[in-house]
C-alpha cells in the first residue's frame, strides 16, 4: 500500500529564494495583526465557556457579542441575526438542508451552475429527501441568465441559492436584480446568498439586497479557519444539522471558537478599513502582464468592476494545470487549477464548463488570489515566474505545436 | 463530483518533473504512439529508437499532463533502454509506480497510460513485420483502459474538448 511521506517531498522541494502566496481560494495566509488579536484567547483572558457564568466566560461571550455586532454592522442587520459556525461551508450546509429540514414540505430548490461545492452537493443531496433541485445556466463570464430564471422559478419553488460573487472566476453578480425576479415571481422563496467571496470586496448589504440568508467565511477576509456565519433575516426558520448541547448559538452546538471569533473580528475590521483600489490595480497588472505577455491565454470571467477586485482566472492553453501549480510551487509561487489532474476522478471544475471552456482551457486553468498584503514587486515576480513555467511545460507538451 | 485530493508525491516524481530524462521529440523514430487525451487531462507521446535484433536503443517522451505523468513517462522510457522489445512489453504499471516510490491512487492511470503508450509504440512497430510469438494479438489490458480511458472522454465530451 501505498503510504506517503509528505515530509520527504517537502525536503526535496526545498524552500525557493523567494515565495508569494496567491492560493487565497483554498485556504488563507492570516496576517500578523490578526494573529494577535487572537492569542490572549488563548490563556490570557476569554478562554472559558460564553454560556458558564464566570469571567473567563463572560470575557469569551464579549468577543461572541461584540463580533456579532461587528458583522451586522458591515451587513445592514441585527446582531441577534448573526449565527456563527466553523466554516463557510458548514454555514452553506445549513442554510440549504437546515431551512429545507424546517419547511415541513417538499417543492423545487434552485441554484446557480457555478455555486461553490458546499452549496451544490447539500442541494443535489436534497433530491433523495424528494426535492427538485435545478440548476439555473449562467453567460460566458458567469452571469445568471436572469430571463432563464425567472421561467424557473414557480409556486412550487422553496429555495434559491445564488452565490454574490463566485469563487474561480470572480463573477460579481447583480444580485439586487436577481433577488427582485425571484421575489417577484414567488415572494414566498427563501433567498440564500454565498456571500464569502463577497464579503469585504463588494458592497453587500442586506436591507438593500432584499435577501434571507448569508453565508460569510472568515478564512476568505484574511482570518483565521474556523469561523462561518449564516445571518438570517426575521422569521426565517432554519433547523441545526448537529445536536448537543446549545450554547449561545441557537443552531450550533458545541463551544465556540472564540480565540478565531476575535481573530475573525480583527480581519473584518482591517477589510473594512482598507478601500479596495490597491488590490485591484494589482489584479489589472497581473491580468494585463500575463495576457499581453504569455501567448494562447484567456481570462476566465469578466473585467473590471463586474470582477471580484481580488479574482485572477487565466487559461493556458497546452498546459496542464496540476503540472503548473507543481512548477510554480518549485518556483515560490502557490496557486491552484481547476485541472481534473487535482481532483478525485477524471473532472475538471465544473465552473469553468458551465462557462462554456473546452476540457483543455479548464485544465489548464490557474487561479490567483491577491490580497491588500501583495505588492507590485510580488506581481511582477509572479509574472516572471509564470512566464518560464508556462514555456518549460509548453516545450515538454506535445500539443500546441501545429 | 468532483472534489480535491491530496497528492502527496514522492521526492522522486518531484525530481523527475524538475529534470524529466529523455524529453523531446525524436527525429524519424523507428516507433511512435500517442495515449490519452486532452480533454482528460493526460497525452503522452512516446518515441522509440529501435535496433535490427529489436533492441530499443533510445526512447523519449513529450507529455501534456500532471507532474505524475511527466515522472512516468521518464522513468519509463529510461526503464525501457538497453531492453528486448520482449522485455520491454512486459514492463507493468506496478513497475513504474514502484521505481517512482509509489504512486497516489487516484494517479495509478498515470502509469497505465504511459505503459499502454509504450505497448502501443511497440505494436505500431510490428504493423508490416512478422508478429513476434510473445505479442499478443489481442489488446492487453493496459492497451484496453489506455484506449477505453480515451473513448470514455470522447463519448463524454466529444467535440467539446478542440473548442474553447
Amino acid at each position: 500500500m501505498f503510504m506517503p511521506k509528505v515530509k520527504a517531498l517537502l525536503e526535496a522541494h526545498g524552500r525557493p529564494p523567494r515565495e508569494v502566496y496567491l492560493d487565497h481560494e483554498n485556504s488563507g495566509w492570516v496576517p500578523p495583526e490578526v494573529v494577535e488579536a487572537m492569542l490572549p484567547y488563548f490563556n490570557e483572558r476569554g478562554y472559558g465557556h460564553p454560556s458558564i457564568t464566570n469571567k473567563p466566560g463572560w470575557e469569551a461571550l464579549e468577543v461572541v457579542e461584540s463580533t456579532a455586532e461587528l458583522v451586522a454592522d458591515t451587513l445592514g442587520g441585527e446582531p441577534s441575526q448573526i449565527n456563527f459556525v466553523h466554516s463557510g461551508t458548514e454555514a452553506n450546509n445549513l442554510a440549504i438542508l437546515g431551512s429545507a429540514k424546517a419547511l415541513k414540505r417538499k417543492g423545487k430548490v434552485i441554484i446557480s451552475d457555478i455555486e461553490h461545492y458546499s452549496v451544490l452537493l447539500p442541494a443535489l443531496s436534497l433530491e433523495e429527501a424528494g426535492f427538485t433541485v435545478v440548476r439555473a445556466p449562467v453567460n460566458e463570464e458567469g452571469f445568471v441568465d436572469v430571463d432563464v430564471l425567472r421561467e424557473l422559478v414557480d409556486r412550487e419553488t422553496v429555495l434559491v441559492s445564488i452565490q454574490a460573487v463566485n469563487h474561480e472566476i470572480g463573477t460579481v453578480q447583480k444580485l439586487k436584480e436577481i433577488v427582485e425576479v425571484v421575489k417577484d415571481r414567488n415572494p414566498d422563496v427563501i433567498f440564500h446568498t454565498d456571500a464569502c467571496d463577497a464579503y469585504g470586496r463588494v458592497p453587500l448589504r442586506v436591507d438593500d439586497l432584499g435577501v434571507d440568508m448569508v453565508t460569510l467565511s472568515s478564512h476568505k477576509v484574511l482570518g483565521p479557519k474556523g469561523v462561518g456565519v449564516l445571518w438570517l433575516s426575521e422569521g426565517i426558520r432554519v433547523e441545526p444539522l448537529l445536536k448537543g448541547a446549545l450554547s449561545s448559538q441557537s443552531l450550533w452546538p458545541g463551544v465556540e471558537n472564540v480565540p478565531a471569533l476575535a481573530g475573525f473580528k480583527r480581519a473584518v475590521e482591517l477589510a473594512f478599513d482598507n478601500d479596495l483600489s490597491k488590490v485591484r490595480s494589482l489584479r489589472d497588472r497581473l491580468i494585463e502582464a500575463v495576457l499581453s505577455e504569455v501567448p494562447d491565454t484567456l481570462l476566465n470571467g469578466p473585467s473590471g468592476e463586474l470582477r471580484a477586485p481580488d479574482n485572477v482566472n487565466i487559461s493556458f492553453l497546452h498546459v496542464e494545470g496540476e503540472a503548473l501549480t507543481v512548477e510554480l510551487s518549485l518556483r515560490g509561487v502557490y496557486v491552484s487549477s481547476g485541472s481534473a489532474c487535482t481532483s478525485r476522478v477524471l473532472e475538471p471544475s465544473h465552473v469553468m464548463l458551465a462557462i462554456g471552456r473546452s476540457y483543455e482551457a479548464a485544465h489548464g486553468s490557474l487561479l490567483f488570489k491577491l490580497t491588500r498584503y501583495h505588492s507590485e514587486q510580488d506581481v511582477d515576480y509572479v509574472v516572471e515566474q509564470v512566464i518560464e513555467a508556462v514555456r518549460r511545460l509548453r516545450e515538454i507538451s506535445p500539443l500546441g505545436k501545429g | 463530483m468532483s472534489t480535491r485530493v491530496p497528492l502527496p508525491y514522492t521526492p522522486m516524481v518531484l525530481e523527475l518533473f524538475r529534470n524529466p530524462k529523455n524529453l523531446g521529440k525524436m527525429e524519424d523514430p523507428d516507433a511512435f504512439a500517442q495515449a490519452g487525451s486532452p480533454a482528460c487531462g493526460d497525452v503522452i507521446s512516446i518515441y522509440l529508437r529501435i535496433s535490427e535484433d529489436e533492441v530499443i536503443e533510445e526512447a523519449s517522451f513529450e507529455s501534456y499532463g500532471c507532474a505524475a505523468n511527466i515522472a512516468a513517462a521518464s522513468i519509463l522510457t529510461e526503464m525501457v533502454k538497453g531492453k528486448a522489445l520482449k522485455e520491454a512489453w512486459n514492463i507493468g504499471w506496478e513497475d513504474i509506480a514502484d521505481r517512482l516510490g509509489g504512486l497516489p491512487p487516484v494517479k495509478r492511470h498515470c502509469s497505465i497510460l504511459a505503459v499502454g503508450g509504450l505497448r502501443r509504440a511497440i505494436r505500431h512497430y510490428y504493423e508490416g513485420r512478422e508478429r513476434p510469438d510473445w505479442l499478443p494479438e489481442e489488446l492487453t489490458t493496459v492497451e484496453r483502459q489506455a484506449l477505453e480511458e480515451e473513448e470514455m472522454i470522447e463519448r463524454l465530451y466529444g467535440g467539446k474538448a478542440a473548442g474553447r
